[in-house]
């Protein structure tokens, strides 16, 4: 086996608030009818990479269950094939992965196995569209030890990223994680391409190291850097998201409505591939009035949808108008809804004549961090009673059943939180 | 208790026209993403039956391309899955099917291995959902040697059905072929549950003797030996090849939220090859009115009473209208179609005017008009 990927998936995304409270970040609805592990999984199948391990580890049911044996990115094989590498505990001792360079780490004798020339270290948490072939070819053609996938980004969101500053041929001379004072508009994806043999001896040298956090931008990539092997700079002009907040997650969704965007869903020749439901053609009723909107297979509307992504087996009842939404996965909303700048979770029911986006756009009283830019975001499994006011920067939390609890109206800023069972 | 299933797919399907040209009848698209046998399968799968065999005859490439493993139904196993029967020629004979009964009667192998103890024969071309299960405990609390599922004549033409009397308790005293004083208040369905050893025999009576149909050779000539049963559906049924109006009508139903809740989601799924694409977009030109949007497709123009498939692209200020609109096909800027058929892959130039009257209008696959 030339190469072998691994997908870090087992962040939790704290900044995803409520849609991350049961489920990895990799797993979180994204484009009507993927998750953010999708896009990944899919860049691997299109470019012909089919030994594939994912590390897991935050709340990993959701996910494990969406990927199965890889039987819908055609990695169930006979050689390879997909592979979910949870933290295990052995005979000295057991631990959880202590950062991203550490779950690799754990898993040298998984790599090994294949004998691989190169190990692929992919996030599992980022949307985009990607040949992971050029970038191999630039390592080979640059004799690289260590190749890090690369993107521009304005100065001012540098500072949010690993930041990488190069020569005049691509060889990185400097990398600053997360810098206050970013030099570079070049930012790291998350995405490392080393040969096998460099990156083995700098994990075991990295387990030793008792001061090492064991993440890859902290720790690993700069004292790579500082031991002097061949870092390349492979620069990508494609489409790349980061949909790690509340805001761009749904931006991003909502990107996907415009006429021309800048992911291409539908290119036959870059497919991305899901683990989806069967579910019979969307179904726009009499009546129903949809503007540029995803309205994904099973949704049945009777009302009026504009700028929105309904995910599979949405009901939209009649005289209900849902905008600048992200509905997701067998959400029910009721008749005379009015829902404006919302992301409802899976499986939530909205009964009648309910209002979620009202009032003034008061700053989250607890996590003004997490829900802002006027965004609400209901749970999983929720309950919303009928005549429910909803304002905005609001959150409920999953599994609440409102309806039980009495609760008619949730002021713009607040978050509905209930006991937690597990 | 273990059961084969066998579908009858091998038919042509004359009634359709060109759209039968290049396709058996039940691999005809239905309801935006479906091919009829999908209902037939998937009925058949929901129903505990883990081994069935698809007789396909009539240019079956379309059907066995879209039938593959069985992947989708659950049928690739290692114990039991998806046969697919065809006519085959050995050093001295072709032998071409020349029946319904003879069609089985040649795959003699599968209902011979196997250690099935009952059949249950069904059809390619059936569009409903329903579980057998209530077929089965049916045959064995009437102590039948034969089921046949029927339905009440109401609403169904006699001369396009088979129809049936039966005495009160549910015997079957006669069929009649297609005719237009119907023999009862019931049509036949094509729909046969029995002992597989009893079909074995039955076979081996009939076939042999120059008989090769089944409803007449198998049933019709043992009513009176044999304890024929009628078993009633209850619900949405209808047979895909009978006429263009009614495969039309069968698209169009889908529309009607009561038949698609009875056919979608109310009894459990109906299962088809899977295609991964993208959901179906509307752009800010796009309007959509009921009608029916599978994955991969985007709507810039206006949609109306229509059934649009896959991966279709109707750009702006398209109007289509009563129509259906099968995978891959584009409708360009400016046209308009109305009560059209668009097979596979038609492109319909911009500015272009379609519309058919009494009878659909058919587009055949690839056709650039």
């Amino acid at each position: 086996m030339n190469l072998v990927a691994m997908i870090l998936a087992g962040g939790q995304g704290t900044r995803l608030g409520v849609l991350t409270e049961d489920i990895a970040k990799p797993a979180v609805p994204f484009g009507g009818k993927y998750r953010i592990i999708d896009f990944t999984m899919s860049n691997c199948t299109n470019s012909s990479i089919y030994t594939v391990g994912v590390l897991t580890q935050y709340k990993p049911r959701v996910l494990s269950a969406h990927l199965g044996i890889g039987r819908d990115w055609d990695m169930d094989r006979k050689q390879g094939g997909l592979f979910i590498l949870s933290p295990y505990a052995a005979s000295s001792k057991g631990e959880w992965y202590k950062g991203t360079a550490h779950a690799i780490q754990q898993n040298i004798d998984f790599i090994d196995e294949f004998s691989p020339k190169y190990v692929l270290v992919l996030s599992g948490d980022h949307v985009y569209s990607m040949d992971y072939n050029e970038m191999l070819d630039f390592h080979i053609s640059k004799n690289a030890d260590v190749t890090i996938s690369c993107i521009k980004v304005p100065l001012s969101e540098a500072s949010r990223f690993g930041t990488v500053i190069t020569d005049n041929v691509f060889k990185i001379v400097d990398f600053e994680e997360k810098p206050p004072h970013p030099k570079s508009q070049l930012i790291s994806m998350g995405i490392y391409l080393f040969n096998w043999k460099i990156l083995r001896r700098a994990l075991i040298e990295d387990e030793k190291d008792e001061k090492s956090q064991h993440d890859f931008g902290k720790n690993v990539i700069p004292k790579l850097l500082e031991q002097g092997v061949n870092m390349y700079a492979y620069q990508f002009e494609g489409y790349w998201r980061d949909v790690g907040t509340i805001y761009s997650l749904w931006e991003t969704n909502l990107e996907l409505t415009h006429p021309m965007p800048a992911l291409n869903l539908y290119d036959p020749n870059w497919r991305f591939y899901t683990h989806s439901e069967e579910m019979p053609p969307a179904f726009f009723g009499k009546g129903s009035k949809v503007m540029k909107s995803l309205v994904s297979e099973g949704t049945r509307v009777y009302g009026e949808v504009e700028s929105s992504v309904l995910f599979q087996g949405v009901k939209v009842g009649k005289n209900s108008v849902i905008r600048n939404s992200v509905v997701m996965t067998n959400v029910s909303i009721g008749e005379n809804c009015h829902i404006e700048n919302a992301i409802i979770s899976e499986n939530t029911i909205i009964k009648d004549h309910v209002q979620i986006g009202v009032g003034e756009d008061t700053e989250n009283e607890e996590f003004p961090s997490i829900y802002n830019h006027g965004i609400s975001v209901i749970g999983e499994g929720v309950v919303i009673p009928r005549n429910m006011k909803i304002g905005k920067n609001c959150s409920i939390s999953n599994f609440l059943n409102i309806e039980k609890m009495g609760v008619d109206f949730l002021e713009s800023g607040k978050n509905l939180k209930g006991e937690r069972k597990i | 208790m273990k059961i084969l299933g066998l579908i009858l797919a091998g038919d042509k399907g004359k009634a359709l026209g060109n759209l039968t040209k290049k396709r058996a009848s039940a691999a005809m698209p239905v309801g935006g993403k479906y091919r009829a046998v999908d209902f037939t399968l998937s009925n058949m799968v929901r129903s505990g039956i883990r081994k069935i065999g698809v007789i396909t005859q009539y240019n079956p490439r379309s059907l066995m391309d879209h039938l593959g493993s069985g992947r989708e139904w659950d049928l690739d196993r290692k114990h039991g899955g998806l046969y697919i029967l065809q006519p085959y020629a050995d050093e001295n004979h072709m032998y071409w099917y020349k029946g319904t009964a003879d069609a089985i009667f040649q795959n003699m192998t599968i209902l011979k291995r196997g250690s099935e103890d009952y059949v249950l024969i069904g059809s390619g071309d059936h569009i409903f959902n329903v579980d057998f299960e209530k077929l089965y405990d049916y045959h064995m609390i009437s102590m039948a040697d034969i089921t046949v599922m029927t339905k009440s004549i109401q609403g169904y033409d006699p001369l396009l059905y088979g129809t049936i009397k039966t005495d009160e308790e549910g015997k079957i005293i006669e069929i009649r072929e297609k005719s237009k004083k119907p023999a009862g208040d019931k049509i036949n369905l094509g729909i046969y549950f029995m002992n597989k050893k009893l079909l074995m025999d039955l076979l081996y009576a009939s076939v042999p003797n120059g008989e090769y149909d089944f409803l007449k050779g198998v049933v019709i000539s043992n009513l009176k030996v044999l304890r024929v049963m009628s078993y009633e559906f209850i619900g949405y049924w209808k047979n895909v090849k009978k006429s263009l109006l009614e495969y039309k009508q069968v698209n169009m139903d889908m529309l009607n939220p009561d038949i698609a809740n009875e056919l979608f989601y109310e009894h459990g799924k109906i299962f088809t090859k899977l295609k991964d694409m993208a959901p179906p977009k509307v752009t800010p030109t796009g309007s959509i009115e009921n009608s029916i949007v599978a994955d991969g497709s985007i709507i810039a123009g206006t949609v109306k009473n229509s059934v649009i498939f896959r991966n279709v692209q109707i750009k702006s200020g398209a109007l289509v209208e009563d129509s259906i609109v099968m995978e891959g096909s584009t409708i360009e800027e400016g046209a308009k179609i109305t009560n059209c058929i668009l097979d596979k892959y038609v492109t319909i130039r911009s500015e272009r005017i379609f519309r058919g009257y009494d009878e659909p209008l058919i587009f055949e696959k690839w056709q650039v008009v």
